[in-house]
């Protein structure tokens, strides 16, 4: 049981808790629809304002400085394809409410997955532990922070019937065996899912939020000559029905044929430190892991971040801004509020070359004494809040595409992905190379598959010499996962030169 | 809830959606309680307790399969749950292969105690856990100038589970566990290298309390500034705690469904030499006190031992019920309980001691490995050994190669079984492994 924390992130599917379908004929518990105000999702999560600041105030009775009530409802589908039919089917009810309470920096958190007052108080008083005096706290009038709408959802996901789904699913199936006669086998998952989110906290702050995410996804199997090659495509969105469409269809299958296809031509490349192109898109998870996690306030403000004394210096080169954004619309990593009921921004990391923020939550913008940034996020009501990314991206640099790769005479560039990893203290981070081509002389020639990359974050920034102006957010069902908690997001980039990673491969 | 609760649920969903409509069922109601105290600076940084619910229901209806999940168990809110639930299910493709395991398969009742319950850790004293990480911390706040942080937690976990199916199959299981552990980062001249020491038991009289943050101390202040060596192929030497991480993908080519979906590098390879003839693995689950111990896997079949790989050989796979359909092969177990090693005669300091020169890993950093083919590759951490001494830590590398040479490569076994989970993994020595370094 090794509970060392780690970080990574990988295409879902795997970590999203149980994926299924069904009952677009299970909706909430009382029979939607839910009004749009706070008053709607207080109905339809069964509780009054008077009850909130009761237990709010339960929260508070050891002398805590602040209380926060967290309730979700979450309902999952996911339908899925084998052996050419729809053929199985999940569906996931997630219900309850995490009631924190802070003093200072220290956490007192429990849940109850039902909101009678019972259960409430009965958490309530187990979080309200953390603190050890006794004090009465006065409810202030409740403000209601009515969230914007990222979202656009056209044809919610629980007015749909699962034999709606059905149709593009066949359809992607039919299109990738007829794409290519090596195809043997194809798997197809789509995944919906709705929230309803009610918070409120000891400051007065109500807000509340309706949170689609959807993906569609497949995994297509070739054989040749006894050989067999994979490749798993998707796209994931905060949308509604509307996400299904013919286009949708269209793209993954010609990638499902393009990105499997092409591993029949691929070797490991010769292993050891060469210069790294990144190709704009997915190659975003070099900026998840070589610095986005190492700038999560709560790592800095316990030091143990390789980045914590690095506020306002420069770390890379002047063409270098990374940003942090949770309000790209219908983007997999976009929320009205964080889980602490905070507007969502577009916060820069890197500006110009200069670290100007890191990603914080309640608990660290105190620290700091700086704005929260809105990065609070949560798995679940099960689980505190804490920093977290969303869509984290680079923009646009002076260098063009072809030019970079014009100017490495050895070495390797990287398109595609599986999975990532970093070392937060010793800043060391990794990511898995599902597909790339050797580079020699300015030329891509041999195709590579299957290695894995590593290097050092704060010199991989440093090293960043050439930044394209081509950028380009992928759509990919990207789940980060940090103290066991899983979140989505998304990241871009657009076509970069590193100087020198550390690239797996083999000795001759 | 108590069991006899758990099981008037679980009794009540499967009446009502054979009523719906459903021609088979199963049910799981498992309810937890855990808690978790974190210290750092000699406060409490977090204090969590949770208590949960949850409610799995598989249906059958016409041939048609779905499975579904709740933690919303009002009755009024569950009957709604089951009747969509039933209804949806009618719209999906038929698969003939779908039917409840043949009843005369499962676990019939009367097995010993497997001793994975401690009932004493639902009753311990707040106060004392709290006690217990502050004391991990103690043992070395303050003792060593380069220390960065130093968080400590203790935690422990209660789970008690019904299973039911609409065959005949009604079974009870439990598992209790409970942890102390520290976590420490130190400042280096390139980098704050980081380590933990934990200690985890099922019984918590079983627990070692003490030593801990120094254990956790001592290992991070080996990592200080590290360096890379040069590629090239060495002999590897991969520590007990970390081996699994290079097991995993071995077992889940063993998996009928990875052989029916093509991602398995196993496929057909039943009694032939998949291995060095050191590897010996048996798949035990009804060892006392195992972590993976059981009387019946998640279907309700009879848990028995099995050989998996013996002297390099493949033995078994494992096969549930539903893939050893479709795969025409008999079924076994849909995955392992304990995975045991036959080990060796040396200890970890005595492998290291028969390498010249090599690396010896002691953590992962990120990789993966192709299901298809084999291929893996992988970030590592540890230190370069020469003539069986530590010579100095490296980091930010890789190892490159492919599961069906790679375990052939294994020349011995240590006699350490990892103690704090269901793969019991030794330390392992492995010939010739591909590094990429400098």
């Amino acid at each position: 049981m090794n509970l060392k924390r780690r970080e990574f992130i990988r295409l879902g599917g795997i970590t999203v808790a149980g994926s299924m379908v069904i009952p677009s004929l299970i909706t909430s518990c009382k029979g939607i629809p839910v009004s749009d105000t706070a008053a709607g999702y207080m109905d339809h999560f069964e509780v009054t304002p008077e009850q909130l600041q009761k237990v709010l105030s339960t929260a508070l009775e050891r002398g805590a400085d602040y209380a926060d009530l967290y309730f979700e409802h979450t309902v999952s589908n996911a339908t899925s394809l084998q052996d050419k039919k729809v053929n199985s089917a999940y569906s996931d009810i997630t219900f309850g409410v995490g009631i924190r309470v802070l003093k200072g920096d220290q956490t007192g958190f429990a849940y109850a997955e039902n909101t009678s007052m019972d259960s409430m108080l009965r958490a309530a008083r187990t979080a309200a532990s953390i603190a050890e005096s006794n004090s009465s706290w006065t409810a202030p009038a409740f403000l209601e922070l009515m969230p914007r709408t990222l979202y656009n959802v056209g044809s919610s996901w629980e007015d749909v019937v699962i034999k709606d789904k059905i149709p593009f699913i066949t359809s992607l199936n039919d299109k990738i065996f007829a794409g290519d006669k090596r195809v043997t086998k194809v798997n197809i998952s789509l995944s919906d899912s709705t929230s309803y989110i009610l918070f409120c906290n000891s400051e007065g702050i109500v807000s509340w939020d309706y949170r689609p995410l959807t993906y569609m996804m497949a995994r297509t199997v070739m054989e040749e000559n006894g050989r067999i090659e994979n490749a798993m495509v998707s796209e994931s969105f905060r949308k509604g029905f509307e996400f299904l469409s013919d286009d949708l269809v269209e793209r993954l299958a010609g990638d499902a044929i393009s990105k499997t296809s092409r591993l029949f031509l691929a070797d490991k490349p010769k292993a050891g430190e060469m210069e790294v192109v990144m190709a704009a898109g997915s190659s975003g998870i070099l900026l998840h892991e070589a610095m986005g996690h190492s700038f999560e306030a709560d790592f800095n403000r316990k030091n143990t971040s390789i980045f914590s004394d690095k506020m306002g210096k420069k770390i890379a080169e002047d063409f270098v801004t990374v940003v942090d954004d949770g309000t790209l619309p219908g983007d997999r990593g976009a929320l009205n509020i964080d889980d602490e009921g905070v507007a969502t921004e577009k916060t820069v990391l890197v500006g110009n070359g200069v670290l100007t923020s890191y990603i914080h939550d309640r608990i660290s913008a105190k620290f700091y004494n700086v704005k929260p940034t809105g990065n609070g996020r949560r798995q679940d009501f099960r689980n505190v809040p804490i920093p977290r990314m969303r869509s984290t991206y680079m923009e646009n640099g002076p260098h063009k595409h072809d030019e970079i790769i014009a100017s490495v005479r050895k070495g390797i560039y990287v398109e595609d992905f599986s999975n990532g990893q970093v070392n937060i203290g010793p800043g060391d981070f990794t990511f898995f190379v599902k597909f790339g081509y050797v580079i020699e002389n300015g030329k891509l020639t041999k195709p590579i598959k299957d290695i894995n990359i590593i290097g050092n974050g704060p010199q991989a920034l440093a090293d960043i010499t050439m930044v394209a102006d081509n950028m380009k957010i992928d759509y990919g069902t990207w789940t980060c996962g940090k103290d066991g908690q899983g979140v989505p997001v998304s990241m871009g980039l657009p076509t970069v030169k590193i100087k020198k990673l550390t690239v797996g491969g083999v000795n001759a | 809830m108590t069991t006899s609760e758990k099981y008037e649920i679980a009794d009540l969903v499967i009446k009502h959606a054979l009523k719906c409509g459903a021609d088979e069922v199963a049910v799981a109601i498992s309810d937890s309680a855990s808690s978790q105290i974190e210290i750092r600076e000699q406060k409490i940084d977090k204090l969590q307790e949770s208590i949960s619910n949850g409610l799995s229901l598989t249906l059958y209806v016409q041939k048609k399969y779905s499975s579904h999940s709740t933690n919303h168990l009002k009755k009024a809110d569950l009957l709604k749950f089951v009747e969509g639930a039933v209804a949806a299910t009618k719209y999906l493709s038929e698969d003939e292969f779908r039917y409840l395991p043949e009843a005369d398969r499962y676990y019939k009742g009367g097995g010993e105690d497997l001793q994975t319950m401690d009932n004493s850790i639902a009753g311990l004293d707040p106060k004392q856990k709290i006690e217990l990480a502050r004391q991990a911390e103690n043992e070395i706040f303050g003792s060593d100038d380069r220390i960065i942080s130093i968080t400590s937690s203790y935690f422990d976990s209660v789970s008690s589970d019904v299973f039911v199916t609409s065959n005949g199959f009604k079974g009870e299981s439990d598992g209790s566990f409970a942890g102390l552990s520290a976590s420490v980062s130190v400042k280096g001249a390139t980098g704050r290298p980081q380590d933990y020491w934990g200690e985890y038991a099922i019984y918590f009289n079983d627990l070692i309390k003490s030593g801990i943050g120094k254990k956790a101390l001592e290992r991070t202040l080996k990592k200080l500034d590290p360096k890379k060596i040069a590629s090239g192929k060495y002999p590897m030497i991969v520590d007990n705690l970390v081996m699994g991480n290079l097991l995993g993908p071995f077992i889940s080519a063993l998996y009928g469904s990875s052989m029916y979906q093509k991602n398995s590098f196993l496929t057909g390879k039943a009694d032939t030499k998949v291995a060095s003839e050191k590897l010996n693995i048996t798949d035990d689950p009804l060892r006392p006190k195992g972590f993976g111990s059981r009387h019946f896997d998640a279907e309700g079949i009879n848990a028995e031992q099995r050989a998996i790989i013996e002297n390099g050989v493949l033995k078994n796979y494992f096969i549930g019920t539903y893939y050893g359909r479709k795969l025409k092969l008999p079924p076994t177990t849909i995955g392992p309980s304990n995975l045991v090693f036959k080990t060796g005669d040396k200890d970890q300091a005595g492998l290291l001691q028969s390498v010249k020169k090599g690396v010896f890993v002691t953590g992962f950093n990120g990789g993966n490995c192709n299901g298809a083919t084999g291929d893996f590759s992988y970030g590592i951490e540890g230190f370069l050994v020469e003539n069986g001494n530590l010579i100095h830590p490296v980091s930010e590398m890789n190892i490159s190669g492919n599961m069906n040479t790679f375990w052939n490569t294994l020349a011995e076994v240590g006699n350490d079984p990892y103690r704090f989970g269901s793969f019991l993994t030794p330390t392992m020595l492995f010939d010739n492994m591909d590094f990429s370094g400098l």
